[in-house]
């Protein structure tokens, strides 16, 4: 299990400080309106604000109660209210009738309105359509960026994927430009950036014009380089079944903002319990990164060892005793409660995950990302969809298929969708609209490929146009090119070499050793090559915006391996999942550097497809 | 023009300290100044210009007008002959007389000229009209001192500035007074009527005190305060017609003295006020009466300062007070038309003849004379300067300055001096005094004499702070270049440190000497952004008003010479290009605005909403986007709305956004325009769902087919249909069955019917919906598990051959806890599924068998490892002995 971590691997910045940093504004933000008053907070910032500061803290700064907002009339009878909600049209609408109700009854309130982590145009705009723009003052809470463990710093919105891979809505783009701005300010100047796709351009520009607005300040850089990815560049493994410890339990009991819920089975007691999941919880600490198969061995040794810490009072005198119980005991007692607590969530895991089922789920998928049996595999994917096992993953699976084969056959396009549209309704027909959209379920096109096309065309004009026609063609219809891609790159290992989980030779181990996730791959290359430079052929494939810069004037530093040099920032936009963040771990070890994630928010193959989704409730 | 002057003034720049400097041009008297003294104050009269004008009448028949700081000076000359057709020439010139300006008089007669306090000319016209103009010439704009002036006429009218800006106030021929604070945010206010003034007063003057302004006026024996809502008589207390009443009242009451104005200690002989003047800080007022004495005394009219009799009877043409900030005395200059005189605290008087008409300007430390040829400073002589050049004068500047004199000429007479002052230990104090007299001196000679002394003296000194010093050779070097002919600005050093650099950087801007207005800045080192920048800005707003240059070649060189200037608003620029109507080149230099948010307003503003938009995008700014999409859906009709979204994605689908939230049914015809016939269907479907009742519903998915037909999307066209198909039959079931099936899938519908005994209805969706065999006998087997129906089962089972084998059935009835059922069908798996089957059950041993028949080592394996090792060990044995063998094979 001792992985042989190099002991130069540097320091992590303390990103405490943007905790206190949102904090601080927030008290600050709050006192602007004087007295006591009522705040509503958007449901899906509550469990972020409470990270940030809990309910005593918000009582100490007059906040009498607390609501969540929920779209319905209120029944508050402060004086003042204030409403810390994210900019959604919405929930903007919402407080406009909450006004306006107030107004119709003659009833004189404050009202405050504070938007996080920015307000948009069209926010204001409504307040001013309502006719309440007057009434209400507004402000901007800029609480980028949460930090959900030492290495991993989320911005806490998941519909930035919907928002801008679906719909095309670039309004979260300068937010992330924004959080970028911030780390840079506060743990940079970064020396080096690389990114890749659209969005991750776009945020870098974003994020440079905010940096020659404001002014510079030499400091000793905590943070050397910087990686933008697209999540769109590899939609291949989000959509994989996690094994890893800490990805599978976001699987199946969904962590929120790095706490999980585990219902009574897990706790063997009639409540659940909420837990940390992060690196202060020393259990989860050293399994979080294992395959699922080593966890169980793993915890049983743990126990052992735990059972001779306790056996040791045995043979005390009074004196050693003392010492024990004042110096040991809580800190058995603690491990104890937690070793106790993830030996029941592995059961429960184990329950759920060792039957017949989830192995053959694994079984095909691993067949799809090698491109075996393809044909077996569609067979057990209708089987799926008729037996209605779960509309998640029946969904998940035909994406899987087309993502690795380049999009489905015509004929088994239609017999696939119609029997998914009989089992889970007709409804599925607008999500499958959408999965085409952004290429996630696609048909293939009769007759001639694109790729060929493509490369006939790259041949004959020279590569600049090449790429305006990519773009061009890419808007026709996205390919996600994993064959050519897992052969580029090598990410599917050969499946007749047996793979030892116990001690992995790479990143592939996070998926049983059948593949290295692609998001990860192109961060190791990148940062091996030091640019694109050989990645050529890789990135047309992706659909380019490649990019490298130098930022900064300390170009010549670079060269120097420095502490911070060898600290890497990985920023997903779209989201990324526990297994990439374990991959990158693995990485990071492996290379004596560390990563620090920050994503839009952490996903999952359910979470991702769930956006997918058109909620017409 | 640029260039030349560049190199002008860099060379003057550096060498104003250095050089003789020519900005006392012909005069060649090394000390232009003759000291005179009145009691203890001493005066001098320094030469500033010979003016550069050639005007042949000098100021004869002119109407002047000087702004105080070394203004600009104004000259309305009246024509020759006076005939109809002849019209008066408005001429500007600076200090120094350099023409600026000069265009012949087209509007009505003019009544008073004045300068505002950032250099724009005020011309009063007899009808109350005010016109303003810049430095140049140009017309800016006019206002009216109101409608009842048109017929009364402005008798009279004085320009005058107050903390709150420049002011104009007149007085008509109906004998009321008008005022005008702030002639920038014009606010007229009409004063209450004067008892018993017939025409215009004898004299009256402008006052601001306690932040209000009045008017003090004079009507032959008569003084009177009016302000706002009253007008109050002073009275004289000499005078005997005083009542009674008032005495009883006074009597009373001491309080209300301060009602009675009066300025007291004036002579009994006095009879009537003939002129009055006010000094620049409005605290001191002078006074006088047709007897020839001059009263000076606070503005408030408690105090008295002195009274002199000049003995000249005629009144003065102009009064003004001479007397520098913290001076004790008071000092006024009067003048006639040959003579000037200066009368401070006692009874004698200091008196010049003038040569020439002159015209006299208050200044803060004071006053200028301006002739026909000639441009004088009178002021009083700072004590510094005093101190140290009074004859045999032993301060310690002067002894410093001797000593240094001694030094030059390396006589060992200066250390004597030095060893006198530094025996008094007073070497710091001669230092500061030299300094500060080099400050109060014009002659650049004399200033560089006197700071040589300092610094020598300074070299005696261990820890002399080296600020002033510095800070005084700078401020020098700034003033003698504003000085100088060329720029004509006379300023003093009292006056520049009143104004401040940045007000004078703004006059130099004022007069488009931008070289000279970057090389202070640079050498001030004032901070880019309020520097040279600025600067650099104003030059490129008068730049772009070049209406003769093309677009092309301004943008060129706006743009190479703003290149790396920092904190530069191109957009202010292009907004004023905008303003004098070239479109064209504000665009172009919108092009170099690096930030897209000033870019945008100004293009909408140009109803460029096409380029604006597109900026917008390249921006990243959605927020930006959003302004000018809402910006566009006002402004245009919906289909080029629409139109104008389609060729811009991004725009498009942020305003999809928006109407998804807001307005459905805005997104209807957006997709309506684009013919997205696919968009549209779901659209419908997307609707349907939100539809509660049926019928509505079936329209909304009709429509949502035809779309999909349009679309040529069969396959969704047919499912929708499907879909309606269902809900017809879901509904007609829920009404004789009642059943709560509306809503559900095809596959929970079913699986419904099935769960409540509905075979029929069942079978018959089935066949209706062509449901694969696969699906529906997978639907019936669990549907009948689920209900424990084992006889129906068995029945389904023999009924046909089963799709999906019979390996579920046996997995369905274990899922049951039915082991009994289950081993009904274990027979019916096929071989390849028997070891799955027999597993399943729990049959080891069967499975070993089947195992073992099928001679497959991966399934023996399997076997394996569920058996364990102390109860199975006969069939362990057993399967390892057919593992080995098949292995073989």
């Amino acid at each position: 299990m001792a992985h042989s971590v190099r002991r130069d691997a540097p320091e992590l910045p303390d990103f405490s400080l943007l905790k206190r940093l949102a904090r601080d504004q927030l008290i600050y933000l709050l006192e602007q309106l004087p007295g006591r008053k009522d705040l509503f907070i958007e449901a899906d910032l509550m469990s972020p604000l409470d990270r940030i500061a809990n309910v005593t803290t918000l009582k100490q700064h007059d906040v009498d109660k607390l609501y969540k907002v929920e779209h319905k009339p209120i029944v508050s009878t402060s004086d003042q209210l204030c409403f810390l909600i994210r900019p959604r049209i919405k929930t903007v609408k919402w407080i406009c009738d909450v006004v306006n109700a107030d107004k119709a009854f003659g009833r004189f309130r404050r009202y405050k309105i504070i938007f996080s982590p920015q307000k948009f145009y069209a926010c204001e705009n409504l307040l001013e359509e309502q006719g309440i723009f007057g009434d209400v003052t507004t402000d901007e809470w800029s609480f980028y960026l949460l930090p959900l463990d030492d290495d991993i710093i989320s911005l806490e919105l998941p519909e930035f994927f919907r928002d801008y891979f679906l719909e095309g809505d670039q309004r979260w783009v300068r937010t992330a430009g924004s959080a970028l701005h911030l780390l840079h300010s506060v743990y940079g100047p970064f020396s080096k950036v690389y990114g890749i796709g659209r969005c991750s351009k776009m945020a870098y520009e974003s994020w440079r014009e905010q940096v020659e607005e404001g002014e510079q300040r030499a400091r000793q850089a905590e943070i050397g380089n910087v990686f933008l990815i697209d999540r769109d560049v590899d939609l291949v493994t989000p959509l994989c079944s996690q094994v890893v410890y800490e990805g599978l339990v976001d699987d199946i009991f969904r962590i929120k903002c790095g706490c999980v819920e585990f219902c009574p089975d897990v706790t063997s007691s009639d409540k659940s319990i909420k837990v940390m999941l992060n690196s202060q919880d020393k259990v989860f600490n050293e399994i979080r990164n294992e395959h699922f198969s080593q966890v169980f061995g793993f915890l049983s040794q743990k126990a052992r060892n735990l059972q001779t810490a306790y056996d040791k009072r045995s043979g005390m005198n009074i004196k050693q005793m003392k010492t024990f119980v004042s110096e040991e005991l809580k800190g058995l007692k603690q491990e104890h409660r937690l070793l106790s607590l993830h030996i029941g969530a592995s059961e429960s895991m184990m329950k759920k995950k060792t039957k017949q089922d989830f192995q053959e789920l694994l079984k095909t998928e691993h067949s799809l990302l090698e491109g075996f049996e393809i044909r077996e595999c569609i067979s057990y994917i209708e089987e799926h969809i008729n037996r209605q096992v779960s509309m998640v993953e029946s969904m998940r699976l035909l994406c899987l298929l087309s993502l690795t084969e380049n999009g489905l056959l015509p004929k088994d396009y239609r017999s696939l969708k119609a029997q998914f549209l009989q089992s889970y309704g007709i409804e599925h027909l607008l999500t499958f609209s959408n999965l085409k959209q952004l290429g996630l379920l696609v048909e293939q096109q009769p007759g001639e490929t694109l790729t060929v096309m493509e490369s006939r065309v790259g041949k004959l004009v020279n590569d600049k146009t090449a790429g305006k026609l990519t773009d061009a063609f890419s808007s026709l219809a996205k390919k996600s090119n994993f064959r050519a891609l897992g052969r580029r790159l090598n990410l599917v290992p050969k499946s007749d070499e047996e793979y030892d989980l116990r001690v992995p030779r790479d990143m592939a181990y996070i998926f049983s050793g059948a593949y290295i996730p692609l998001s990860c791959k192109l961060i190791e290359q990148v940062l091996e090559r030091d640019g694109w430079t050989g990645l050529e052929e890789v990135t047309r494939m992706l659909n380019g915006h490649e990019f490298a810069v130098t930022a900064g004037s300390n170009g010549s530093d670079a060269r120097v391996k420095t502490d911070s040099q060898r600290i890497i920032l990985v920023m997903f936009l779209g989201g990324c999942t526990f297994s990439e963040i374990s991959a990158l771990r693995f990485l990071g070890r492996e290379k004596g550097i560390k990563f620090i994630v920050v994503t839009t928010a952490i996903t999952n193959s359910a979470r991702l497809l769930e956006s997918m989704l058109d909620n017409h409730a | 023009m640029w260039a030349s002057l560049a190199s002008h003034l860099a060379y003057h720049v550096t060498t104003v300290i250095n050089s003789v400097c020519v900005c006392v041009c012909v005069c060649v008297c090394v000390c232009v100044c003759v000291c005179v003294c009145v009691c203890v104050c001493v005066y001098r009269k320094i030469e500033l210009y010979e003016m550069g004008w050639s005007l042949r009448d000098g100021l004869k028949e002119c109407l002047v007008a000087a702004a105080p700081y070394g203004g600009p000076i104004a000259l309305l000359r009246q024509p020759q002959r006076p005939s109809s057709s002849a019209r008066p020439q408005l001429e500007i010139y600076s200090s120094s007389g350099a023409n600026m300006a000069s265009f012949p008089w087209k509007s009505g007669p003019v009544r008073q000229l004045g300068w505002t306090v950032c250099d724009d000319l005020l011309c009063i016209q007899e009808d109350g009209t005010v016109l303003i103009y810049d430095l140049f010439g140009a017309f800016k704009r006019h206002f009216s001192m109101g409608n009842e002036v048109v017929q009364n006429q402005v008798l009279e009218a004085k320009v005058f500035h107050s903390p709150y800006g420049t002011g104009v106030a007149i007085v008509t021929g109906a004998s009321r007074f008008t005022l005008a604070t702030n002639i920038d945010d014009l606010k007229l206010r009409r004063l209450p009527e004067v008892p018993g003034l017939q025409g215009a007063p004898s004299c009256w003057v402008v006052l601001t005190q306690d932040r209000q302004t009045k008017v003090l006026l004079a009507n032959g024996v008569d003084l009177y305060i009016l302000d706002n809502t009253s007008c109050t008589p002073v009275v004289r207390q000499t005078q005997t017609t005083y009542s009674l009443l008032c005495l009883i009242i006074l009597a009373l009451s001491p309080l209300t003295v301060c009602v009675f104005q009066t300025p007291p200690g004036l002579s009994p002989q006095a009879c009537s006020i003939v002129n009055m003047a006010v000094s620049f800080s409005y605290k001191y007022l002078a006074l006088f009466t047709d007897s020839g004495h001059l009263w000076m005394g606070s503005a408030n009219l408690k105090d008295k300062l002195s009274e002199v009799d000049t003995k000249v009877r005629t009144p003065p043409k102009q009064m003004v007070w001479c007397r520098r900030p913290k001076s004790q005395q008071p000092s006024v200059v009067i003048m006639w038309d040959r003579l000037l005189l200066v009368a401070g605290e006692c009874t004698d008087t200091i008196q010049y003849t003038l040569d020439e008409e002159s015209v006299c300007v208050a200044e803060l430390d004071g006053v200028r004379i301006i002739g026909g040829s000639r441009h004088e400073l009178l002021q009083e002589v700072p004590s510094a300067c005093q101190d140290i050049f009074k004859i045999a004068s032993m301060a310690p500047g002067a002894l410093l300055l001797e000593a240094h004199k001694e030094y030059e000429k390396s006589s060992q007479k200066a250390d004597e001096y030095l060893r006198e002052i530094k025996e008094q230990s007073v070497l710091g104090e001669a230092v500061r005094q030299c300094v500060e007299a080099a400050g109060y001196e014009h002659e650049p000679e004399t200033q560089k004499t006197l700071l040589r002394a300092a610094s020598f003296g300074k070299c005696f000194l261990s820890n002399y702070p080296p600020e002033p010093f510095v800070s005084m050779c700078r401020d020098l070097k700034v003033l003698n270049s504003v000085r100088e002919y060329t720029v004509g600005i006379p300023l003093t050093h009292t006056q520049y440190k009143q104004m401040t650099v940045q007000v004078l950087i703004d006059r130099l801007v004022y007069r488009k000497l931008y070289p000279l207005a970057i090389e202070i800045c640079r050498y001030l080192k004032t901070p880019e952004y309020q520097g040279v920048s600025r600067v650099l800005k104003h030059w490129a707003c008068c730049k772009v008003q070049q209406k003769e240059e093309p677009d092309e070649s301004i943008a060129h060189a706006v743009s190479v010479k703003l290149g790396e200037a920092a904190g530069i608003s191109y957009s202010e620029i292009a907004a004023r290009a905008y303003e004098c109507g070239r479109t064209e080149l504000a665009i172009k230099l919108l092009e170099f605005e690096p930030r897209s948010g000033e870019q945008v307003p100004l293009l909408l503003k140009m109803k460029r909403s096409q380029l604006a938009l597109s900026k917008a995008i390249e921006s990243g700014d959605t927020d930006l986007v959003y302004t000018v999409v809402t910006y566009l859906k006002n402004e245009m009709n919906r289909g080029d709305f629409f139109m104008t979204l389609r060729n811009q994605p991004v725009a498009l689908s942020l305003y999809r956004q928006f109407c998804k939230h807001q307005e459905q049914d805005t997104l209807k015809d957006l997709f309506n325009q684009d013919d997205d016939h696919q968009e549209l269907g779901n659209f419908y479907v997307k609707a349907s769902y939100k539809e509660k009742k049926l019928e509505a519903r079936l329209s909304l998915l009709q429509s949502a087919v035809d779309e999909y037909n349009k679309a040529k999307n069969e396959f969704a066209a047919k499912a929708t249909e499907e879909e309606m198909k269902l809900l017809r039959f879901q509904r007609r079931l829920d009404e004789e069955k009642g059943e709560a099936l509306l809503g559900l899938s095809l596959q929970e519908t079913l699986h419904a019917l099935l769960t409540s005994n509905f075979h029929k209805q069942a079978e018959q969706l089935y066949r209706d919906f062509r449901v694969p065999d696969k699906r529906y006998w997978w639907l019936k087997l669990t549907a009948l598990a689920e209900k424990d129906d084992w006889e129906e089962m068995e029945k389904f089972a023999k009924s046909k051959k089963s799709p999906i084998g019979y390996l579920p059935f046996v997995e369905v009835c274990v899922k049951q806890h039915n082991k009994y059922e289950a081993k009904k069908y274990v027979s019916k798996v096929t071989p390849e599924q028997k070891v799955k089957a027999h597993l399943a059950i729990g049959d080891l041993e069967g499975a070993a068998e089947a195992a073992i028949e099928r001679r497959s080592e991966g399934e023996i394996s399997t076997v394996l490892s569920r058996c364990s090792p102390t109860t199975d060990r006969a069939l362990l044995e057993r399967l390892n002995r057919a593992r080995s063998t098949a292995a073989k094979k």
